[in-house]
């Protein structure tokens, strides 16, 4: 990976929410720990993982929408978020370290992010919340236009408002109505343009499409895609289910109960996961043909999800594995590559095959 | 010429791509329904709430107009005219018009000082709505900033600042009044000597004492409703959106958090002022409510009472009035929130 193109970089984000208790007793939800990833300018990274496994935290996480626990950000080679208490990494991913062995880290950053808005937006998992339904679409469409004050003249606020409109599948019509007359499909289209107003490079696409009805989902994917080729955007896109992520992405990264378990180039991902979690994913995917469907077993796994306030010790997926040991049960394992661009955490590499 | 095909009678003008003008005519603009718009509407449209509001309307004006354009006022007490019963005269009024003058009836008798009822009801109306309206004023302004800055901030501030509610929750309020009202005497009667402070000579220091009560205690209610309200919406993701555009603080609170609570604190403003004018009403009563001379519906619904078998229809007035108005605010109250905030309906 060439530091030049990448856009957006995460390192050791950490984000734990309070929950209750005081002092010592004080609990945490350890929504996201440890993540770090890159994404390259006009690529599309894929997120996926169960309901609660901390998506849509990292994504908010990465524009600040919540201040992170620990980790560094970088943005187009600026670093706009840093705890100060994490190792700054070597090019090759490993974590940098002084001539004693001992991690060099960062410098406490954190800067104001106004300027960053407009560069980083996001579009929302529910179409119903993320609008206000006090505001018109016009106004909703152009409150990036409004804060940013983007716009010479009214007259030019309303034209790129309708522009922004078109460009979505909507017409200037729209723009004085509020969302409640509009159906999901066309508020997910409301968020998009919200976005696109602010001129951005980067979107955090937070399951735009979960809360669609899997007509309109290929409409609005589709969509994306052509935005992504007339703008140049970089996505983040999360999502709970492979089968909608892997048309889109060029890498797909695993998310399970906070951590990264696997990342890799989508063909790859789908075609040689190593991950047993990544596995019984891919398992889950209905396949077309009834013949590769007998052939291919289908992995359930037991148990439920463990509670984030709680995670088991060592491999956080250890509960739930055919292969879990002691070793999984005391060391938390660490991403390793396991061909070039292929990223995954498992003690048990070698023995995993399904 | 019987069997040509449909598809063959083309003209070649209907090729011709539309114009500007002729696309602008097709497309329909339909009236947006606005927030306020869509309430009103439906306001309208409900029977109860606009012969409430009909009634509210009407009894402004017989509190608040009417009594100007009385010939009576209401501490005029009319020798030889005590006790009177509805549309009779007293042996003085009786002379006048015998003397051929014209003497304005006594639509609803007068009391036993000779005081026409009629304005005194005007006047006790008055004092009733005023007390309404100004205590649903201060609540609001209290509550409401009380609660949003409690919910807006959060954390610890919060946390102290709804600590400090429920303590004010648990003051039993009628006791509170009337110690207040009687500690405050004193103080007030000594202000009131002072120039510049004569009106309050009028009101008397029991109803400055119910004011003051009012704006110390009456406003958890609302507070509690307003910062449940703001951090529900503080967590919306639209308030989110607005953050990730960029935009601060006191954006978020006027673009976003206001106009969306302001359904709500109308609503609970409106369902305070019935309360309120109860209060009033049961502490005038009690005789710890306004100063005599000056009326409020509670104390001429007391002083009617020691004459209640003789003169039945004193209390009778101030005791329908007194309903009627906790009744029409209160049903114009729900037709206010059936309109405007239907989430606030349990
Ligand atoms: N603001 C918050 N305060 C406290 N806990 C939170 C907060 N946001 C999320 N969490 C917790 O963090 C965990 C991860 O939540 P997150 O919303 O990131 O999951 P997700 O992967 O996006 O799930 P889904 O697919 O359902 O959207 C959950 O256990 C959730 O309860
Ligand atoms: S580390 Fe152990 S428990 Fe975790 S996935 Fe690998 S084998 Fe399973
Ligand atoms: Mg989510």
């Amino acid at each position: 990976m060439n530091g030049q193109d990448i856009l957006v970089e995460v390192q050791h984000l950490q984000q734990y929410f309070p929950a209750g208790g005081h002092g010592k007793n004080k609990r945490f939800v350890k929504a996201v720990d440890d993540v770090s990833f890159a994404i390259k300018k006009g690529e599309t990274l894929g997120l996926v993982g169960e309901s609660g496994c901390g998506k849509t935290t990292v994504g908010r996480t990465m524009l600040r929408l919540y201040e992170p626990t620990d980790g560094r950000i970088i943005y187009d080679g600026k670093i706009i978020f840093d705890s100060g208490k994490c190792p700054l990494k070597n090019d090759d991913g490993s974590d940098m370290t002084d001539g004693n062995g001992k991690p060099v880290l960062g410098k406490k950053t954190a800067v104001d992010m106004l300027p960053y808005r407009r560069r980083m937006q996001i579009v929302f998992q529910d179409p119903y919340a993320s609008l206000d339904p006090r505001m018109t679409i016009g106004d909703i469409v152009g409150e990036a236009i409004d804060i940013h004050r983007s716009a010479g003249s009214k007259k030019e606020r309303r034209d790129r408002i309708i522009s922004l409109l078109e460009c979505v599948g909507l017409n200037s019509e729209h723009a004085n109505r509020y969302p409640h007359e509009f159906s999901g499909g066309q508020r997910q289209r409301v968020g998009i343009a919200r976005a696109l107003a602010a001129d951005p490079q980067f979107i955090v696409c937070d399951e735009p499409v979960s809360a669609l009805d899997v007509s309109i989902q290929a409409q609005v994917v589709n969509m994306f895609e052509d935005l992504q080729q007339e703008m140049g955007l970089t996505y983040l896109f999360i999502a709970h289910d492979l089968s909608v992520v892997k048309h889109i992405s060029n890498r797909i990264g695993v998310m399970y109960l906070g951590k990264m378990v696997e990342l890799a180039d989508s063909f790859e991902l789908i075609a040689h996961s190593v991950h047993p979690y990544t596995k019984s994913l891919i398992s889950a995917i209905p396949v077309a043909d009834p013949n590769t469907a007998r052939a291919a077993k289908r992995i359930t796994l037991q148990g439920d999800v463990p509670s984030p306030l709680n995670p088991p010790s060592g491999c956080r997926f250890r509960t739930r594995c055919p292969y879990a040991d002691e070793i999984c049960a005391g060391e938390c394992p660490q991403m390793k590559e396991v061909s070039a661009g292929h990223w995954a955490a498992c003690h048990h590499l070698d023995k995993v095959d399904y | 010429m019987k069997n040509r095909l449909p598809g063959l009678h083309l003209k070649a003008e209907d090729f011709i791509p539309a114009t500007a003008e002729e696309k602008e005519s097709l497309v329909i603009m339909r009236d947006s329904v606005n927030f306020w718009r869509d309430g009103l509407r439906r306001l309208k449209k409900n029977r109860v709430a606009m012969v409430s509001l009909f009634f509210i309307l009407l009894i402004m004006v017989f509190a608040y107009v009417l009594p100007s354009f009385w010939p009576y006022t209401y501490d005029q007490q009319i020798r030889t005219s005590e006790n009177l019963s509805p549309f009779t005269y007293g042996e003085a009024e009786l002379e006048r018009i015998a003397a051929g003058e014209k003497v304005f009836p006594h639509i609803c008798g007068t009391d036993k000082l000779g005081r026409d009822f009629a304005v005194r009801l005007m006047m006790g109306a008055r004092i009733s709505l005023t007390v309404g309206l100004v205590c649903a004023a201060i609540v609001l302004v209290i509550g409401a900033l009380f609660g949003a800055i409690a919910g807006f901030a959060g954390g610890w501030v919060d946390n102290i600042m709804m600590r400090f509610t429920d303590i004010i929750y648990t003051i039993p309020d009628i006791l509170l009044i009337i110690i207040m009202a009687m500690s405050l005497k004193p103080a007030l009667e000594q202000l009131v000597l002072h120039k510049g402070f004569l009106w309050l000579q009028k009101l008397g220091p029991n109803m400055i004492a119910i004011f003051l009560v009012f704006a110390l205690i009456y406003w958890v209610g609302m507070a509690r409703i307003t910062r449940s309200q703001v951090l529900i919406l503080k967590e919306s993701e639209y308030v989110t959106a607005a953050r990730a555009l960029g935009a601060g603080s006191a954006r978020i609170i006027r673009k976003h958090l206001l106009t969306n609570c302001i359904g709500t604190l109308t609503v609970t403003t409106t369902l305070q002022i019935p309360s309120a004018i109860f209060t009033e009403s049961y502490l005038s009563f009690l005789g710890i409510g306004v100063q005599v001379p000056m009326p409020s519906l509670g104390s001429l619904a007391t002083d009617a009472v020691k004459g209640m078998n003789t003169y039945p229809y004193l209390l009778l007035y101030p005791a329908i009035l007194i309903s009627v108005i906790i009744l029409v605010f209160n049903l114009f109250g729900d037709g206010l929130r059936d309109a405007f905030d239907p989430k606030l309906k349990d």
